[in-house]
Parts: C-alpha cells; structure tokens; sequence
C-alpha cells in the first residue's frame, strides 16, 4: 500500500485485513501505557486545508501512539493565504522531511494531485464531498465490533448523501463487507445518478426504521446542503431521527453519526446520548484505524528500536 | 517566391482523390500534374493534399494573457495543426469590443504571416452582458463572427437587439451556450462520475435550454447564428431541428468532444477540464455521427492554452479549456472516420464559407489559392512537445494516427512536420 485515498477497488479481504489490525490497535489503546515505539523516528504532516477538529486530532493522536513524531498546518495563517501554490506548500512540507502526510482539501482529488507531487504516501484524511475513507473504515470497525460481522446487516444512510464524501466511502466500505445499504434523503440530497451504486432508496425515515444501523448525517450548510431544502422542520419531519421513531426501530438495532451533530435536526438530543448511539464508540475507534493506516503505509520502513 | 512542389501526395477535390504533384507559386497553385519539379520538394507519398485548415474558435490570448499564449505562438500551434485561418475568440484582456482592438488582432496576425488571424468580436461590451459592444466598429475592422465566448449572452433582450443589429450587418451570432443558473460551481458533466467523484455537474439541460431560447430568437430576427461547441444529444437534436425548419444555422463541436468522454475526469486530472465539460458516451456518439451527417458543420478546436503551474491544482481549482490546434486533425481522423472530402469539408470548406474567407477552404486545382495542407490519415505519433506556448492537452502522450506533414500559407510552407 503506497498511499491510502479510497475505499474504491478494495477487496473485502483488504478492508477485513485493514478491521483485523485496527483490532490490534483498539487492545494497545486499552493499555495502562497506549503506546507502541512502531514509527519511532518518522514524521508525519497534517495538511487540513479544511478546518477540522476531530479528524486532525484524531490522526495526531494515531500517530503519537504509534511514536510518530506530527507536523501541522493551519491554512488561515499559511502561506497559501499569501498565494503560495499548494504544489509548492506540499512540497515545502515534504522537505522539512515529512514521511507521510494526511490531506484534508474542498477539492474532489487534491489528495491525489499532492501524492504524485511529493511522491510520500498520502492518507486521504477528505476531498470535497468524494472521499473520507479513514472515516469508512472506523465505521465499519464499529459496526463489526458490535454485530460480529457486517454480512447481510441492514444499514440505512439518512441525510446529505449528496455533499457527504463520508457516505461515499461508507456505501463502497459496506457493501464490500456485505452489507444491504439503502440511502434515504430527499432527491435534492441524492446524487443526481446512482445507477452503478450498490444500494437500494427510501423516500422517507420511516421506511428504513427496521433497519441494524441506522447512520446519520449532517446537513452541510458549508456545502450547500441547506439551500437544497424549503427547511430544517420540513427535514426533520420527513428524515430525523426523533425519539418517537428511534422508539419504533429493533431492540438490538443501532445509531450512528460521524460528527459534528446538528441535535434537534437529523437526531434527538435522547438518541445521541441514548446507549444504542454508538457516536463515542465510533471516535475512539477513529484513533485505532488511523494507526492501522498508518503503520500500513509506513511500518514496514521502520527497524524497531 | 520559391516554388514549392508538393510530390507524390493525393489532392482531394469535391469528388475524391487523384495522384498527381503540386506546383505552388506565386502564391496560387500554378500547375497540377504528373512529375513537377520546384526549387523546394516536400513528399508527400501516402498523404491528403487539400485546403488548409480553418479554425473558427481559437483563444490566442493576446492581448492580456501572453504567458498562456500571444499571436505569435498561437500562429505556429494553428500552422503545425494544418491551420491556414483561425478565428480568434475575443475574451482577451481588454475584450474585443471595439474597432481598434480588432485591427489591432487582425495586424499582429498579418505581421507574425503564418496563418490568417480573424478576430471575433465580442458581443457585449467587456462582455460584461449588459450593453452591446461597438458592432459596427467591429464589422468595419472585418470583424463577422460575434460571441461573448467563455460566457453565454444571458440577458435574452439584449441578445435579440445584437441579433437584430447584426442580421442587418450580416454578422454572425455565435453563441457558448451554458445557462450558469444550472452550472453554478460545477467543474464536469452531471452524470454517473460527477455522482461518484462527489462534483457538482453541469447537465446536458445548461447547453439545451440556451440553444432552444437562442433558435426561437434565431426564428424571429432571421440572424445567421453558430453554435459553439455542441456538446449534447440534445443540443445536436435542436440544431437538426433548426436546420430542418430553413433558419440560418451552423454548428461546431470540438476535437476532445469527439474523442473523449466524462471517465476521463475520474482520473480528476486537469488536463481534461474545460466548458462545456467532457459529456456522456451517448453524447460523444451523436456528436460524431452529426459531424458525419452535416448536421454539426464544421469542426473548431476551442484551443484555450493555460500555464502549466495553472493547471498544475486540483481539478476544481485549475482554469478550464484545453489547447487543442496541433492535435485537431489527427483527432478527428482518429475519432470520426470521415473519407477525405468529407475531411476538408468539415475542417475547413464549411468553415471557411460560415466566415466568407475567399483564400481559403478551396479544393486545390490550378489557380486556386495556395492555403494547403499536407495530411497523412495514416502517419502514428505522439505528440508530446507543443508549438503553442501551453502544453494543456488531453491528447499529450497519446498514440495518434494522422498527421500534418505539412502546411502552406499564401503560397509559403508554414509548417513542415520534422
């Protein structure tokens, strides 16, 4: 694996093997002292050209638990914002001697583009609304750790799939470990053609409420998402999860999100800090398929001390 | 002047192809036959001798963006593609709005002496889209063809008023058509891989919907109208319609358009940006049976060079439009396998009629004017280094079959391939 940009043209053999080490990660996570000397001596570089909290923390913290030294990158106070080139910045950051970099960008590839540019094994950490599959694979860690297996669960993705790079990876993640995927949005929120998708629609909330996992999404104002909609209680009345309906799912199914919540929009603030929803579970998880990925990408490389 | 013999090459006339040299001089074609002799000797065993090419959609970048292109380097990128006319498209900086301006494009054309630069001119002033640019000005400069190119004339009343205007004249409305309401931040073709890439998508439907409200104009001031880059099914279904009903149109579609679809872009690369953006298979195969059946009349690169540290971004953020005058003809003949004389009809006799150029687009015979070009349907290259100062090609390190071995101007060689 030189770099990791997609969940596309994995085998379920691939993301399994990708679940199977993040196991390994989860148990030294689980330790008194969380941590493995695996990447000690390589640096690893954040490029989040997108703000992001979560997803940036959630990577350092990978890689200092691997004892990876980090490097980040605000774009507010960079020189992008003095009009330098993000070729250039890539490669500025490639000579400070990264070893690795984690690209967050609002545009579709740009992942890609910085890979062939730096030629460093590049983790996709999302582009545009195209790819998050870091984001796939804690998902999918998540679901395997409390079902056993993803084959043959149903899962419903309700929200922005349209603007979501977050159900792109999830639909290619879960499909390929065998899942059933239906995506329930209004059509303004689907993209505009699913024919070779792997999934099955539902017009409303209340057609996939039998579902395993129901996953939720965000309405990205930032994208657009909320001018696509004549409202946010029109939404909710036809697609949040409100308590009434979480009460009508099965007694084993779940609720997941990837962060940040909209409480009140697409979940009630009772199903987020209800037990089924598997919102922290997922955020813990986070940390340990970014080690997987990580120690992928560049472990091999590594003579432990 | 040198005498030039073209030796051994088949001349293509209205009906077919005929083995015999080229005498060229004086600037005319002065003898057709059987073993000439000149002071100059290009072979051309195995290749088409016919009218040089005619462009009617080039960006030449001057004045304004000279570190893409300048007249000069875009003359040798249209005399290396066979180009012997080339219309260039008036989003300079400043825009081609006035009569100074035009004179001034016509004039640097006629220094560098490569290839016969018309300049377009722009319909709106600045092509700002609100108040018509100096046409009569324009029209007095030798300016006949008229577009906002790289935007579409929105404002339908002010489009009517510049087709009225210029149906007097007997100027050509042509027209990008994109309605932007559909295209706002879309960089690629609303189908199956804009959904997969996450992109927002320009539909066919941004194309259609102009040309639909333009033909219904067209009907009503009864101007001559071209349609820039069709791109569509149904934008080559409007124009058939169009053409069936008698109104004066003319169609043009692109080299890419012809040879390439929307897949391309899951590569995410830029060298395969540009409006209207790469369609559907469906698309690009009515396009190239249009462009067989005459219902697209003519071929026009859209030749739009850009730095390569401009393209050199993530696709969303690179500028769009591809350079595209050294590759058109091999393109074509790769893509849409025309016989010869539907060749030269196409890229450039219909052209050269649409733009009333006497000197150009005529079947070489004795006494016709001495704009040829050397074509070999059969040659194989790569093209990989540009004469055009961009090298933005989505055809760069492709195999091609079909060359031009050759091109002469005014009775001169242009261009001759090493």
């Amino acid at each position: 694996m030189n770099n990791f940009l997609t969940m596309d043209g994995l085998s379920k053999a691939d993301v399994t093997s990708l679940l199977d080490l993040s196991d390994e990660f989860v148990e030294v996570l689980g330790r008194s002292i969380p941590k493995v000397p695996a990447l000690r001596g390589r640096t690893v570089a954040m490029l989040f050209f997108e703000p992001s909290t979560r997803t940036r923390m959630s990577f350092e913290r990978a890689a200092k638990a691997l004892s990876a030294d980090t490097m980040s990158f605000s774009p507010g106070t960079s020189s992008l914002s003095k009009g330098e080139s993000l070729k250039d910045t890539a490669l500025t950051i490639k000579a400070m001697g990264a070893n690795a970099l984690v690209v967050r960008h609002k545009s579709t590839g740009a992942p890609w583009r910085i890979a062939e540019w730096t030629g460093l094994p590049v983790l996709n950490g999302g582009d545009g609304a195209h790819q998050h599959p870091t984001q796939a694979l804690l998902d999918s860690l998540t679901i395997r750790q409390h079902f056993g297996t993803l084959d043959g669960l149903k899962v419903a993705i309700v929200g922005d799939i349209r603007h979501s790079r977050v159900a792109r990876s999830d639909i290619t993640a879960f499909s390929t470990l065998g899942a059933e995927v239906t995506l329930v949005a209004p059509r303004t929120l689907l993209p505009v053609d699913m024919e070779a998708w792997p999934v099955a629609t539902a017009d409303s909330i209340d057609e996939v409420l039998d579902s395993d996992v129901i996953y939720l999404l965000r309405i990205q104002k930032e994208r657009g998402g909320a001018s696509v909609l004549p409202s946010l209680p029109e939404y909710v009345s036809r697609f949040g999860l409100t308590w009434d309906r979480f009460t009508r799912m099965p007694e084993d199914s779940v609720v997941m999100h990837p962060g940040p919540m909209n409480r009140g929009v697409e979940i009630a603030p009772e199903v987020a800090d209800h037990e089924r929803s598997l919102v922290e579970p997922q955020v813990a998880n986070g940390v340990a398929v970014r080690m997987a990925v990580l120690f992928r990408l560049l472990g091999g490389e590594v003579t432990d001390a | 002047m040198l005498e030039i013999v073209l030796k051994g090459g088949n001349i293509v006339g209205p009906k077919g192809t005929s083995k015999a040299d080229v005498l060229v001089r004086d600037g005319v074609v002065s003898k057709i036959g059987p073993d000439l002799e000149g002071e100059r000797v290009i072979e051309c065993s195995g290749a088409w001798i016919g009218p040089g090419l005619v462009d009617p959609h080039a960006h030449l970048r001057e004045p304004g963006q000279e570190w893409k292109e300048d007249i000069e380097t875009g003359s040798r990128a249209a005399a290396a593609g066979g180009f012997t006319a080339v219309v260039a498209m008036p989003n300079t900086d400043p825009a081609i709005d006035a009569g100074h301006l035009a004179r001034y494009v016509a004039e640097r054309g006629s220094d560098v002496g490569l290839v016969d630069v018309m300049p377009a001119g722009a319909i709106t002033l600045g092509r700002a889209g609100s108040h018509l640019s100096h046409l009569d000005e324009l029209w007095a400069a030798g300016v006949r063809l008229f577009s906002d190119d790289g935007d579409s004339v929105a404002d339908a009343g002010l489009l009517r008023l510049a087709m009225e205007y210029l149906s007097d004249l007997g100027g050509i409305v042509a027209q990008h058509a994109e309605d932007t309401t559909l295209t706002l931040g879309a960089h690629m073709h609303e189908g199956a891989v804009s959904a997969r890439l996450g992109m927002r998508g320009m539909p066919a439907l941004a194309e259609e919907s102009i040309l639909r409200r333009d033909l219904a104009l067209v009907e009503l001031t009864g101007v001559r109208y071209h349609a820039q880059h069709v791109s569509t099914v149904g934008g080559v279904r409007l124009i058939e319609e169009a053409k069936t009903k008698g109104l004066p149109v003319t169609a043009e579609a692109t080299p890419h358009h012809l040879a390439f679809d929307h897949r391309e872009i899951r590569r995410m690369d830029p060298a395969y940006k540009m409006y209207p953006p790469l369609r559907s298979t469906e698309d690009v195969e009515a396009l190239r049976a249009a462009l067989k059946s005459g219902v697209i009349d003519v071929v026009g690169t859209d030749h739009a060079p850009h730095a390569a540290a401009e393209k050199d971004v993530p696709f969303d953020d690179a500028p769009r439009g591809v350079i595209g005058l050294e590759t058109a003809a091999a393109a074509v003949n790769d893509t849409v396998k025309l016989d010869p004389v539907l060749f030269f009809q196409r890229l450039s006799i219909a052209s050269a009629r649409l733009l009333g150029l006497d000197r150009h687009g005529c079947w070489p015979e004795a006494g016709s004017p001495a704009n040829l070009v050397v074509f070999d349907p059969d040659a194989e290259w790569t093209p990989l280094r540009f004469a055009s100062r961009s090298e933005n090609s989505p055809f760069k390190g492709r195999a091609m079959k079909g060359r031009v071995m050759a091109t002469i101007h005014n009775g001169v060689v242009s261009y001759e391939a090493s």
